[in-house]
């Protein structure tokens, strides 16, 4: 029973982690059929942003000293500034080109980002101590859960319900939604275009930036490839999603973490080393029966 | 007083020339049929007054300001709505959110929940399922909608793109005694797109013939029918 729990906490927490990714992502396909390959920079540049420059090993904490209050709406605002400059500085001079031309800008985009920290950090992964408190077990129904997990899963659940009514309740979710679907017919009911792209790029972001802490308090270390992995699976997940599904997104990362989790905790002993290829290839199966992904919306098509 | 005044405009795909040269006026009031064989240009035109293929030369202008080459969002500011060809409503949203999505942009809020509700009393099938997914409406009723949705706008203009496609005759007739009754009700203007002269026959007016991307006949519709140069448009041998 607690090890069913220890399974359950693992997947939903790991699950959060992928399911805020792939919001992230969808949510900028969403409106432009743009997918941002440069979303998983955006994730290390907020964990960096928490360090002051240097190349030596030991890294000298930063804003990462400031009490939560003040270091989570800083690296929220980080996260959604560095979106929003990619947005104006180089996505919209793409706006109108074909989606395979955008997603190439934005690999060159990603590279340019991890460069850039290259050059003031160096490649050598940093020690860093956020909130050790979290590490800490805690007692659920007799199961012992790491704390960080609960505040995982919490936080997502709690981001999930704050975007859904900003989606459902707000003029600007509504906007946005509607943009999703048609784009010029939304302008030509007066929607900015704009307005609707740079939002979606500032949700984005933070959303990246929420990853980052999450995973930077997880594993204690800042690495300029930590944010590439989450963002692959992300992407994967919102293909299994069906590419411009918000809530597909969303399922499509609990999905694969719930995967992970299971084939982790079920595979025999020998066989744990290849848990990912197990899980690509349950992304494979789920891909040749529903080539559109489980939640396909139905107006995916080609904007004018 | 002219509403809408479209001067010498052209209109480029690439290297095809969709427009050339094509000027018209549109009276405050007034109901504006245009017609033509297929790729005569009829749509480019309606979506070059609305913004989204920007001429290469000539000039727009709503109510005398120019909105030559200004983005869609803005050219619907300026009081000009289109319903264009195939409804284009947004499956996924309910018919409510369909139709707030068109009101988003109004200064007027106060007058918003008025509007939406006299929209339910011209359409009593929406108001009924105000709250479905409105992909699940028929065609007809989709038609119902986007015009719905275009009148939230709060439009001085409003231009239909194909009203009648694949509707069934008695759909049609509908949709029709709606567009005549709302200009009535809202003085209204409006620019009707069509394949056919039957419905600007059916309805009066005022009909523009295009083909190849120019006008080729103007006039009353009633005094056109017996113009030998429509029956040519459509059966001759043009000139482009």
């Amino acid at each position: 029973m607690t090890e069913l729990l220890q399974i359950v906490f693992d997947a939903l927490s790991l699950g959060s982690l992928y399911a805020l990714g792939a919001l992230g992502i969808a949510l900028i396909f969403g409106v432009m059929r743009l997918v941002n390959f440069a979303h998983g920079d955006f994730i290390a540049t907020c964990v960096f942003a928490m360090l002051w420059p240097s190349i030596n090993a030991a890294a000298i904490v930063f804003a990462g000293n400031l009490p939560f209050y003040l270091l989570i709406p800083l690296l929220l605002l980080v996260g959604a500034a560095l979106s929003v400059l990619s947005e104006v500085i180089v996505f919209r001079r793409f706006r109108n080109a074909n989606p395979a031309t955008m997603m190439i800008a934005s690999f060159a985009l990603g590279f340019a980002i991890r460069n850039f920290l290259l050059m003031l950090y160096s490649s050598r992964p940093k020690s860093i101590t956020l909130w050790p408190s979290l590490s800490l077990p805690v007692e659920v129904w007799g199961a012992r859960i790491p704390m960080l997990q609960v505040v995982t899963i919490i936080i997502t659940l709690a981001v999930l319900a704050v975007l859904t009514l900003f989606l459902k309740r707000t003029r600007y979710g509504l906007e946005m939604r509607a943009a999703a679907e048609n784009f010029t017919m939304a302008r030509m009911l007066g929607v900015r275009a704009n307005a609707v792209i740079l939002l979606a790029f500032a949700i984005s972001g933070m959303l990246a930036a929420a990853i980052g802490l999450i995973l930077a308090t997880n594993s204690g270390t800042a690495d300029i490839g930590m944010g590439a992995n989450v963002m692959l699976i992300a992407f994967i997940a919102t293909v299994i999603g069906g590419l411009g599904s918000v809530p597909g997104a969303v399922a499509g990362g609990f999905l694969i973490g719930g995967a992970s989790s299971v084939f982790q905790a079920t595979l025999p002993h020998d066989a744990r080393v290849f848990r990912d290829a197990f899980v690509y290839g349950a992304v494979i199966v789920v891909l040749l029966v529903r080539p559109q992904g489980l939640f396909a919306p139905k107006s995916a098509k080609q904007r004018v | 007083m002219t509403l809408l005044a479209v001067d010498n405009i052209t209109v480029r795909y690439g290297r095809l020339t969709a427009l050339r040269g094509i000027s018209l006026n549109i009276a405050e009031g007034e109901i504006l049929f245009v017609i033509g064989p297929n790729g005569a240009g009829k749509s480019t035109l309606l979506n070059a007054i609305a913004g989204v293929v920007p001429p290469v030369s000539g000039t727009i202008a709503m109510h005398g300001l120019a909105v030559t080459g200004a983005p869609p969002e803005q050219i619907a500011r300026s009081g000009f709505s289109l319903v264009p060809e195939g409804r284009n409503v947004f499956g996924a949203l309910t018919i409510e959110e369909n139709l707030k999505v068109g009101a988003g942009m109004r200064a007027d809020k106060h007058k918003v929940a008025g509007d939406l509700e006299s929209v339910y009393r011209e359409f009593p099938v929406l108001a009924e399922r105000r709250h479905a997914a409105a992909g699940m409406l028929s065609g007809g009723e989709q038609q119902m909608l986007v015009i719905g949705r275009a009148l939230m706008t709060s439009p001085r203009l409003m231009a239909i793109d194909e009203p009648s496609l694949g509707l069934a005759p008695k759909i049609i007739d509908q949709v029709y005694e709606i567009l005549v009754w709302l200009r009535a009700q809202r003085k209204l203007t409006l620019l009707i797109v069509e394949q056919s002269s039957t419905r600007a026959l059916m309805t009066g007016g005022r009909m523009i013939l295009m083909r190849g991307g120019r006008i080729v006949l103007e006039g009353a519709a009633g005094d056109m029918v017996k113009d030998e140069r429509l029956k040519q448009a459509y059966f001759g041998f043009g000139d482009h």
